[in-house]
């Protein structure tokens, strides 16, 4: 009797978390893919939360637009972002740098991103590496 | 020196291989002096890693920047206290100092247990030095701290090669917590190899007591602490350091350090039920393995680059030995479970879903559902990659949609679960243990209620912390009050007296009150408002409303 209501307590609580987890899911899901990748399945992103990774393209930000634009690359794609978030752009933002953008595609073909996130260009590291050890 | 710091490690390897062969072959010969030898071999093996983590303790000092490990992560400029940080700022001497801390608890628990369980610490012995084992092997062989830089020549020889600086230590990491942050949190992950030791070596010899249990309550309760600790200093350099504006941002390091932790608090409860009532057996034993699998999970999410994260080391190739390694931990010790089933049958059923049982195998179920849904959404976009071959990650939303209804059920339970009597309890007390705790809480809703908060979460929250808070406070109150009818003690005393006559019960609602502290500080992030913006001179802004 006891392990009835048990087991019958334990499922309402797994049930119910596990509802909460898909709501959770379906709210904070975003596509994690390169450039390349963007632009071979480009028509089946729309509408939904991407995450786009790639380095920017040296001397293609626009600061004097309204929205800040640039361009970001991986191996042999390109794709124009727009910046329309709010917040402040990472000082670790620059040409050349490796740059996360999230968002998702715009009417025009860009790239609307609302958040950026940048990483130092990891060229350093690789030139000392190559320096030292080869 | 890098020479006699390399030797030491490889020395070290050799005296664990050793000490793990002997260990078995003591045991199955029944030879003490066999044994016996295999515990020296151990406590040498210490004594190597000691001397090899002095070595790379010297050669920083003294900026021996021939060394890749020193050249990468430290400078000439660098203050002393962070060149101690330095060891552990990059990852081959991160790893010196992981190897180097198992060899020491090893010897520690070796030592403690010298002339007690003869029969179980062959086996235990065992079980620790393959852990050692493996992580000294890719120290050694796949990380070394001691490796030197080469360079090629116009004529193609290779030539050692000394830059006239290092690298530095990454300005990040230049904090405090740096320097103690992650031995605290290495102690947290590793101490829960000596649990699960014993509990391997309980299966093995067929003594699935509680002397297993008993005799690691101490480590793991350490453990536990430290890892906890170790969690907080975390959320404390991310607060001060990174500009997330937060100390908690479930990132998949974050999350690899939690998981252990919960299972780890799931762990330290149930067996509390194992020990008095001889219930989940199987349970338990499930439970320990997950809780230091884990740990080296979190160690293989930092090292191997599997997903990508801010206090993640970068890709060091070591992520297969560890998938390896982890799998074949989690099949031996599975088949070991299933080979000893039938003695590990509960002595007991559940009475009564009111019931201390009842309250600590929820809590178990909670804690472990949390932990799960950490793991998934962790490894989500390595399974999504898998699966449908685009990678799709889940961020905060989904970790807290999940994770904050499990948090308030588990502060319920903490509130509830002490108030229940083991086996079955009645309406009538329950209602007497319920009055006063129950009515605070609902002053408390009233009073913030009233203050024009209708934010759920922090109601519910607030209304539940007040609930443990009082139902702390009583349960020393009552005690006390006792003490001093029957013993003549003042009432200050009395408190003090009580906690140390009985320090599980009131030392574990010591713990209980600084769980409180900690929900009620992160339910204050209901109100967190958090702005970015670029201001002319002049311009203002408003924050809130």
């Amino acid at each position: 009797m006891a392990r009835m209501k048990f087991i019958v307590g334990g499922a309402v609580i797994v049930a119910a978390l596990a509802w909460m987890g898909f709501v959770g899911f379906q709210e904070s899901k975003a596509y994690y893919i390169t450039v390349d990748e963007y632009a071979s399945m480009a028509g089946d992103l729309h509408g939904k939360t991407v995450k786009l990774a790639g380095d920017v393209v040296a001397g293609s930000i626009d600061r004097t637009k309204p929205r800040m634009e640039f361009i970001i690359e991986s191996r042999t794609n390109k794709i124009k972002v727009r910046y329309i978030g709010t917040d402040i752009i990472p000082d670790t933002f620059k040409d050349g740098s490796k740059a996360l953008v999230e968002g998702n595609i715009a009417g025009d073909g860009a790239f609307e991103a609302r958040r950026i996130e940048a990483k130092c260009a990891s060229k350093y590291e690789a030139e000392y590496k190559k320096r030292s050890s080869s | 020196m890098a020479e006699f710091g390399n030797f030491c490690l490889l020395f070290a390897l050799c005296l664990s291989l050793y000490a793990l062969f002997a260990a078995l072959i003591g045991a199955s010969q029944r030879q003490p002096r066999i044994v016996k030898s295999a515990e020296k071999a151990a406590f040498a093996a210490a004594g190597c890693t000691t001397l090899s983590f002095a070595a790379l303790l010297y050669l920083t000092f003294t900026n021996d920047f021939s060394i890749s490990h020193i050249a990468e992560s430290s400078s000439r400029d660098l203050a002393v206290f962070y060149k101690i940080a330095a060891i552990w700022g990059a990852h081959d001497g991160s790893m010196l100092l992981w190897v180097f801390f198992t060899a020491l608890l090893c010897a520690i628990v070796i030592y403690q247990n010298r002339s007690r369980y003869r029969d179980m610490m062959p086996y235990v012995l065992a079980v620790l030095m393959i852990d050692l084992c493996f992580f000294l092997s890719l120290n050694f062989f796949l990380s070394n701290p001691f490796k030197q830089l080469t360079q090629v020549l116009a004529d193609g020889t290779l030539q050692k090669f000394m830059p006239a600086d290092g690298r530095g230590l990454n300005p990040l990491l230049q904090h405090w917590a740096m320097v103690i942050h992650p031995p605290i949190l290495y102690l947290g992950f590793i101490g829960f190899l000596i649990p699960f030791a014993f509990a391997i070596a309980a299966l093995i010899t067929g003594q699935i007591g509680t002397t297993w249990i008993r005799t690691t309550r101490r480590w793991t309760l350490l453990t536990w602490l430290l890892l906890g600790a170790g969690l907080l200093l975390g959320g404390k350099w991310a607060y001060v350091v990174l500009g997330w504006g937060g100390y908690w941002g479930w990132d998949p390091v974050e999350n690899s350090s939690l998981m252990p932790w919960l299972m780890g608090t799931a762990f330290l409860h149930s067996v509390i039920i194992q020990e008095r009532r001889g219930m989940l057996k199987i349970w338990n034993t499930i439970l320990i393995m997950l809780t230091y699998l884990l740990g080296v999970f979190g160690t293989f999410i930092t090292r191997s680059g599997v997903v990508s994260s801010v206090h993640a080391f970068s890709d060091s190739g070591l992520g297969h030995f560890f998938l390896i390694y982890m799998a074949a931990v989690l099949i031996a010790s599975l088949g070991l479970i299933a080979a000893r089933r039938s003695i590990m049958k509960s002595e007991r059923q559940l009475d009564s879903l009111l019931s201390r049982e009842s309250a600590f195998v929820f809590n178990n179920l909670v804690l472990v559902a949390a932990c799960l849904a950490v793991f998934f959404g962790t490894m989500f976009p390595v399974f999504s990659k898998w699966i449908t071959g685009v990678q799709i990650t889940l961020d905060a939303p989904f970790f807290n949609k999940i994770n904050i209804p499990i948090g308030l059920i588990l502060l319920l339970l903490t509130g509830v679960g002490p108030l229940f009597a083991w086996r079955k309890t009645s309406l009538e007390s329950l209602r007497r243990a319920f009055f006063w705790p129950a009515i605070s809480a609902a002053v408390v809703v009233a009073v913030v209620f009233i203050g024009g908060i209708r934010h759920f979460y922090f109601i519910i929250c607030m209304a539940l912390c007040t609930f443990v808070l009082v139902s702390i406070v009583e349960e020393f109150f009552k005690g006390a009050l006792v003490r001093r009818e029957t013993k003549g003690e003042s009432f200050a005393a009395a408190v003090v007296n009580l906690t140390l006559k009985n320090k599980r019960r009131y030392g574990g609602y010591i713990v209980h009150f600084s769980i409180v502290m900690i929900f009620a500080g992160l339910a204050g992030n209901a109100f967190n408002r958090e702005t970015k913006a670029q201001l002319a001179t002049g311009q203002e802004l408003r924050i809130g409303s």
